[in-house]
């Protein structure tokens, strides 16, 4: 008798963790101003699965500065206007449409009537004025804020009615419409009294429970099992439909494995424990397609990405710092014809074979080949030559003694050390045909590989460095988030921070030019005035570009409306209409050995 | 087989290891830091006797040739192998200058015995120099340790009273150092960029510093028990110094359980050198070490798609069984020669 009554109690808890699924999607109502989304049409249920590098640090979409935190975040919160990642043009989303005025300062949006946060409370106006108000205020510290403060004055928003907004921006600003993209509408219900009480930072972390949690995006948080995995489950409000108006999305569950590398990714998708990785190494990448005949994944090649890596010569001023032989060498990479005698030493095409696996493309520009609109074409692209390179250094003084070994004009041997990250093996690799490179032009190149803070550390606060490899973009293919690079007074200004005015004609040029793409509205114009910015760029060599990896991803073959895009985040970004196909026969019994 | 020619067989492996490794120069048919970016990840090269016109003596390659699926041999062209040859110029032991290489084929061949790296150098000679620095480093820091943890672990348990108690003392607090927050935190101190000398001495005395806190309890253990023995307690009545005890009676005793602990530290050390590596505190590219031809090894397509590169993985392991049998050996000797 007893193990029957064990048997029926496993039986109801297995049955019990079978039911247990997510929500089923809330019924559409006639006054709900649905958004269809015109990918294939699939079937609900299921969970997909993906592995994380390492954990997220929070949940609060305000405050959030990594990566890995907006992974989780933007499948659970929603913008006004996004950037759709395949056409990298804006569409409407929580706003239906908008309206900028003919001197680009005023955009009025209209928001979707009727549609519910993920706890079912309504969404209107007043929910836009409140999340506004949280991102420009200074104490929250949200790092989306500088977007929206333009000439050290805010974006200032006006509710007109329950469903209309307007935003009034201090200058004309082009492509305004974008920074929309990534901020997402919070809940007022929820959040305006912890945050006039002042604890505003501490809501919405890892700990807090999810029934504290709403937002608009196709899922909502439903477990965080800490070191594990974080669980996140259908949003029955969500409002999107299918073609057939279903409502989206059609997974029961998303799960996010926090597995530690990008080897680990690969090993666990092998291993079949998850369905998707993004942000594949090209190495990765062939080992994947050995396998392909016989798992069926879908494996993407997608080009070029908007990463571009780059050799920087440290430039900063270092009077106060006490860094006497950095300085001295800072007469070498001042000299223009030595950064351009190091560019043509060295050979982009093997960085491309040996640490792309030939699935990536050289550079000569910070723009590559990925970003279409944007791209200057004729920007050139000199082959290597090291006799070109030998000329340029003896025409800067430099000469050579009889073991071969490069010397200034004073007899310095020519000696410096490049740092890049430790956890990096690709940048790793890069450095070290680099110092082969160079070896060729007797220069003694070493390598310094660092923790990747504290190589951050050296480069941004210490300046206590020599030369670096690292690499930067891949967000936006706009010009605008490109600012604070090319700006002489921008934060990511590395080779020189903090200049209080240009220190070169050219850098005083280069901020004329995009302070004016900024307030140009035509796509014309702006594009000439970047393209002017690109060759300025890559005529004076504050960074030595190399070359962008392709983004690489793939998937089970099971996976529906799989279309991974060059743009953050590279494969959840349609996470709404991923769908399980009904196994396909043939496939999975093959992947029984 | 007789213990004895056992010992023979492992004395002489190991010398021959040796002998090879001081002779890198000479045996390495290329310099270690040499690219050949044509031949990325190049498996082994094979070496035939057989070619289409039967049987040869001397032994000969094929050039290798890369398409779609991988590296091919060109059979086209058989390229023998020369012994003895004039070569790039190299010294031995660091005094003689020479330029004679024990084999060599012609170019556009490539004799890669252990196939290439990421950047198409050859693996077998890296093998041989990156020993030089690993075996150097293993034997020299692990001699550090135990001279200092002797020195500490005698005294301490020899003396005993407040000196023992502050001497184990400071060796429990090395016990619970966090060493990889504190070694980030001395890097940050040091130049950016130290010659490889100056990383190789630093190298050995951090290793060798940081270990000495185990075997010294170990040593104090044994004096300890040591000095109330009755042969001790006489000699001791008979008038005899403290140093003559400590030499005489102390010391033999703790080299049985010093040679095991050596044995057991050497293969751990040549590891260390590979973790000091990853912090930037090791030797750099591109000078070889057994550690940092490993650290490639932590990529996982290294691993499960270029078998050879685990080369390194395989010279320390036979190192280090042959230091660990030829260890016990002595230890079985010394116990069966007791004093």
């Amino acid at each position: 008798m007893k193990a029957i009554s064990r048997l029926v109690l496993i039986v109801c808890l297995l049955t019990g963790f079978c039911v247990a699924v997510a929500p089923a999607p809330q019924p559409l109502a006639s006054s709900e101003q649905v958004q269809r989304a015109d990918g294939e049409v699939g079937n609900y249920g299921g969970r997909l699965v993906t592995g994380q590098r390492s954990e997220p640090k929070t949940l609060n979409p305000v405050t959030a500065t990594d990566a890995l935190s907006r992974e989780v975040i933007g499948r659970c919160n929603a913008d006004l206007i996004s950037i759709n990642r395949l056409s990298q043009k804006t569409e409407p989303a929580l706003a239906e449409s908008w309206k900028m005025s003919p001197d680009g300062r005023i955009f009025t949006l209209k928001l979707r009537k009727g549609i519910r946060f993920s706890d079912g409370h309504p969404f209107d106006a007043d929910d836009v004025v409140f999340s506004f108000s949280l991102y420009l205020d200074e104490a929250v510290g949200s790092p989306q804020r500088d977007l929206l403060i333009i000439d050290g004055k805010p974006l200032i928003v006006t509710k007109l009615d329950q469903y209309t907004v307007r935003f009034t921006l201090p200058r004309p600003y082009a492509a305004a419409e974008r920074i929309f993209d990534g901020l997402a509408m919070l809940p007022k219900h929820l959040l305006e009294k912890p945050y006039k009480e002042g604890k505003f930072d501490q809501t919405w972390s890892l700990s807090t429970s999810p029934s504290e949690m709403a937002g608009l995006g196709p899922f909502r948080v439903k477990q965080y099992v800490p070191g594990q995995r974080i669980v996140v489950e259908r949003n029955p409000y969500y409002w999107k439909v299918d073609r057939n108006n279903n409502r989206l999305p059609y997974l029961d569950e998303l799960v996010f494995l926090f597995v530690g590398s990008e080897d680990q990714q690969v090993m666990r998708f092998e291993a079949g424990e998850t369905d998707m990785v993004s942000r594949l190494s090209a190495e990765n990448y062939s080992l994947l397609s050995k396998e392909q005949a016989r798992s069926g994944w879908q494996l993407s090649d997608l080009g070029p990405s908007l990463e571009y890596n780059f050799l920087v010569f440290n430039l900063n001023d270092l009077g106060a710092k006490k860094l006497d032989d950095i300085a001295k060498k800072q007469a070498w990479f001042r000299d223009l014809r030595f950064r351009q005698g190091v560019s043509a030493a060295i050979d982009r095409d093997s960085i491309v074979r040996l640490v792309y696996g030939a699935r990536g493309t050289a550079l000569w520009g910070n723009v590559g080949p990925g970003n279409k609109l944007w791209l200057n074409q004729s920007i050139p692209h000199p082959q290597r030559s090291v006799d070109t390179a030998r000329q340029l250094l003896k025409s800067a003084g430099f000469s050579w003694d009889n073991s071969g070994q490069l010397r200034d004009a004073s007899g310095q041997l020519v000696e410096f050390s490049i740092v890049t990250s430790s956890s990096n093996t690709q940048r790793i690799k890069i450095a070290t045909l680099l110092q082969d490179d160079l070896a060729h032009l007797g220069m003694q190149v070493h390598i310094v590989t660092l923790d990747f803070r504290a190589m951050i550390d050296r480069v941004f606060q210490s300046f206590n460095y020599e030369a670096a490899v690292m690499g930067l973009g891949g967000g936006d293919p706009d010009p605008n988030p490109e600012m604070n690079v090319w700006l002489s007074n921008g934060a990511t200004h590395i080779w020189h921070l903090g200049e209080t005015q240009p220190a070169t004609d050219w850098e005083r040029e280069v901020d004329h030019l995009m302070e004016q793409q900024m307030i140009t509205l035509n796509y014309e114009k702006r594009k000439r005035l970047y393209d002017r910015v690109q060759q300025l760029i890559s005529e004076n060599l504050p960074f030595i570009f190399l070359a962008t990896p392709n983004v690489l991803a793939g998937a089970k073959a099971q996976i529906g409306n799989f279309h991974p895009t060059v743009l953050d985040h590279y494969t959840l970004w349609n996470a709404d209409q991923l769908y399980l196909r009904a196994q396909p026969r043939g496939v999975e019994r093959a992947g029984i050995r | 087989m007789h213990s004895k020619t056992r010992v023979r067989i492992l004395i002489s492996v190991l010398v021959l290891v040796h002998v090879a490794i001081v002779f890198a120069a000479f045996i390495s048919p290329y310099d270690p830091a040499m690219q050949d970016r044509e031949l990325s990840y190049a498996p082994p090269t094979r070496i035939h006797f057989v070619g289409t016109l039967g049987f040869h003596f001397r032994p000969f390659t094929y050039a290798m040739v890369r398409d779609s699926d991988g590296y091919h041999e060109d059979q086209s062209r058989e390229i023998q192998l020369r012994f003895l040859v004039k070569g790039a110029p190299h010294t031995l032991l660091g005094i003689f200058h020479c330029n004679t290489h024990l084999f060599e084929v012609d170019p556009p061949a490539r004799l890669l015995l252990l196939g290439a790296d990421a950047y198409g150098r050859d693996e077998f000679s890296r093998l041989l120099y990156g020993g030089q620095i690993s075996l150097a480093a293993g034997l020299i820091a692990t001699f550090i340790t135990l001279t200092v943890a002797s020195i500490i672990g005698t005294v301490s348990g020899y003396y005993g009273k407040w000196i023992d108690e502050s001497l184990m003392g400071s060796a429990e607090l090395f016990l619970c150092l966090p060493w990889f927050y504190f070694l980030v935190g001395v890097r940050a101190f040091l130049p950016l960029h130290i010659s490889p000398k100056q990383t190789f001495l630093l190298l050995i005395s951090v290793i060798g510093v940081i270990g000495w806190a185990r075997p010294a309890r170990l040593i104090r253990g044994v004096v300890l028990s040591a000095r109330n023995r009755n042969y001790v307690l006489a000699a001791r009545g008979f008038g005899a110094s403290d140093y003559y005890l400590l030499r005489r009676h102390m010391l033999p005793e703790a080299f049985a359980v010093l040679l095991p602990q050596a044995t057991l530290l050497i293969p751990q050390y040549i590891a260390a050198e590979a973790t000091l590596s990853f912090f930037g505190l090791g030797i750099s590219e591109p000078v070889p070490s057994w550690g940092n031809m490993l650290s490639t090894l932590q990529q996982y397509n290294v691993l499960v798609s270029h078998w050879w590169l685990l080369a390194p993985a395989g010279a320390l392991i036979i190192t280090s069984v042959i230091y660990w049998r030829l260890a016990d050996r002595v230890h079985y000797w010394l116990q069966s020669h007791s004093f």
